[in-house]
């Protein structure tokens, strides 16, 4: 992918190149399946999570990532206490959520958990706010996903200043309020960095400068490009709120394999199965293998091939949106653990140290 | 409809709603021509920065005066949100309804429960002082832009357009054509039901060949 160099929103805003490049990977604790196709139980895919976390770090990858989830398919309802495991046997590698669904969760507790991942990994916590999987947490702690806009924007004005530190008091509609009250554990070094995950709303993004989060860009579907004037809008919005610029992230989906061939041959079916579920629930019409092909190319979200295919697109779109972070969403329901740890292995030896190279100029 | 003027063309669109689709349609109206005004709930300031970056052209207003000044409005706002709207903002209008109900991923809204009428029959019973067209509705945001083709491209997509009223279902035919798809006009708002999430089109990006076969399919199966 070509990119015209006077338009990039680094360029024209001299933005958040300034931060250091940070490549991570993120997992949705998607249900794994051994190698004759047979699941796993849930607790299995869990400690096997562990695992993939730990090689992350061995293999050189920034940031371990898992998303919050609560179905068969992606059985990951306590992304905190997986990272705190991850926590206690890694040294160096960053580890956050992707995403925690703060509107159907309680800011003091996510804040409290985050603080003591935080604590026990000696500050390498991170968090990522977002909408995720809402559609799934929603019903199940009894909140009213026609509140979902109230709600989140309620809870991120909470969470930011829980971030502060300090007794806090805090009043809001959806949730009672805090009267000078001691949030522990105290931080050691400042607050943990937190960033809200956005879609595609402009709104979000501002909300994001607005409460002083970075801003991580979650590209699932389309072309990438698009999102090109969010950072310019985020890089603007914070000036406009006197904040200082931070850093922007993207977040997409992907598979990596020896060969291009091998990374699609694994991924396809367990992406049309899962989609086909999605699409289901969301009523939307089942996507074909013409789309699909869209989204491998060079203008779509999918970041699926060989370590160079891969590195190639990463560098290409961190160059054109102005993001100075990748995580690659890894996995998909029904891949088996050797297949994930291939993948971690090529992204941590091969994809990093490549995207790295073409991003050093 | 009452009181309704159908406009002889369209120049002016006013946009309710700057979340995922509205800014999109938006800028893909602008490209188009047309003079496009944007609202959400809330003042124009708060949008300003976001029309300048996002949607260069676009003028940020307040929901009622973008309404007033407006041959055509599209309503992209969701529809939980929709019983909060003042019908009188669109009194007298076109309104090109561009929303969507399902409630697995939206929520529950009581309002549009029923199963005997489509979305768009629910809104035009409320806005019952406005014209409106269904249309807008099925291609996701990310899809809308990246969609488009010039007239006459042998792979132009196509996008339904279903009203009660035949002239103004035309007109917004016309605005969609010149926006770049190809308007497949159904001839009712109860039509416009297969336009709905759980439907064969929806969040499918079609050509107009493909999209008449699943409207055919669809109405044999029935
Ligand atoms: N997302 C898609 O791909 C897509 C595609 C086609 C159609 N649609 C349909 O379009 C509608 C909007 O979807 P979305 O995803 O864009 O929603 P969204 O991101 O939640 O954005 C909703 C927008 O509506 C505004 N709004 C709410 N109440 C309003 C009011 N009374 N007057 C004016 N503006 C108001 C909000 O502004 P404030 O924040 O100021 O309240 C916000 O800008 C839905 O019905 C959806 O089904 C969506």
């Amino acid at each position: 992918m070509t990119t015209s160099t006077t338009e990039s929103p680094r360029e024209s805003t001299g933005g958040s190149t300034r931060f250091p490049l940070v490549l991570g990977l993120d997992t949705f604790g998607d249900h794994e399946h051994d190698a004759v196709d047979r699941p796993l139980s849930h607790a299995q895919t869990i400690r096997n999570v562990v695992e993939e976390g730990v090689l992350a770090e061995q293999v050189g990858v920034d940031f371990f990532g898992i998303g919050e989830h609560h179905t068969d398919d992606f059985p990951m309802p306590a992304a905190d206490v997986v990272l705190a495991a991850i926590a206690a046997r890694t040294k160096r590698i960053h580890l956050g959520s992707a995403v925690t669904v703060l509107s159907s969760d309680d800011p003091v507790r996510v804040f409290q958990r985050f603080s003591t991942l935080n604590a026990i990994s000696s500050g390498r916590a991170e968090v990522v706010l977002g909408r995720g999987s809402s559609i799934d947490s929603f019903p199940l702690f009894g909140y009213d996903l026609a509140d979902y806009e109230d709600l989140f924007e309620e809870k991120v004005n909470l969470f930011a200043e829980l971030l502060k530190g300090g007794p806090v008091t805090w009043q809001g509609n959806l949730r009672p309020s805090l009267n000078s009250l001691d949030v522990v554990p105290y931080a050691e070094a400042g607050p943990f960095p937190a960033w809200i995950g956005v879609g595609g709303s402009p709104q979000s993004v501002v909300r994001a400068a607005h409460y002083g989060f970075s801003l991580m860009l979650a590209i699932i579907g389309g072309s990438p490009a698009r999102f090109r004037p969010f950072s310019r809008l985020f890089l603007q919005a914070l000036e406009k709120f006197g904040r200082e610029p931070l850093p922007i992230g993207v977040h997409s989906p992907g598979h990596v394999a020896d060969t291009d061939e091998k990374a699609l041959e694994e991924f396809w079916p367990r992406w049309l199965h899962i989609i086909t579920k999605m699409s289901k629930v969301r009523g939307f019409a089942i996507p074909t293998m013409e789309s699909f092909r869209f989204e491998v190319g060079p203008q779509g979200a999918l970041f699926i091939g060989s370590p160079e295919t891969v590195a190639q697109k990463i560098a290409a779109n961190l160059k054109t949106l102005g993001a100075n972070r990748f995580d690659l969403k890894f996995g998909m329901p029904g891949l088996s653990p050797d297949s994930l740890l291939k993948n971690i292995e090529l992204y941590g030896t091969k994809v990093i140290p490549l995207v790295r190279e073409l991003l050093a100029d | 409809m009452s009181g309704v003027l159908i406009p002889s063309s369209v120049q002016r669109i006013a946009v309710l709603g700057a979340g995922h689709v509205g800014p999109v349609i938006a800028r893909i109206a602008i490209d188009a021509g047309f003079e496009v005004a944007v609202a959400a709930s809330g003042s124009p300031e708060n949008l300003e920065l976001i029309t300048q970056v996002v949607m260069p052209g676009a003028e940020a207003r307040w929901a009622a005066d973008a309404a007033a000044a407006a041959d055509l409005l599209v309503l992209a706002i969701p529809l939980h949100r929709f019983s909060a709207l003042d019908p009188g903002l669109l009194a007298g209008k076109l309104v090109v309804d561009a929303m969507n109900y399902w409630a697995p991923a939206d929520g529950v809204v009581r309002m549009f429960q029923g199963q005997e009428l489509s979305s768009s029959e629910i809104v035009q019973r409320q806005l019952s002082q406005s014209t409106v067209v269904k249309s807008l509705n099925q291609i996701a945001y990310q899809d809308l832009e990246d969609g488009r083709r010039p007239a006459g491209s042998p792979d132009r997509h196509a996008i339904g357009v279903a009203g009660n009223d035949a002239a103004a279902a035309k007109l917004v035919g016309e605005v969609i054509d010149r926006i770049g798809y190809d308007p497949i006009l159904l001839p009712s708002l109860s039509a416009g039901r297969i336009l709905q999430p759980g439907g064969p089109i929806f969040g499918a990006v079609l050509a107009r060949s493909e999209f008449e076969l699943a409207i055919h399919t669809t109405a044999v199966h029935a």
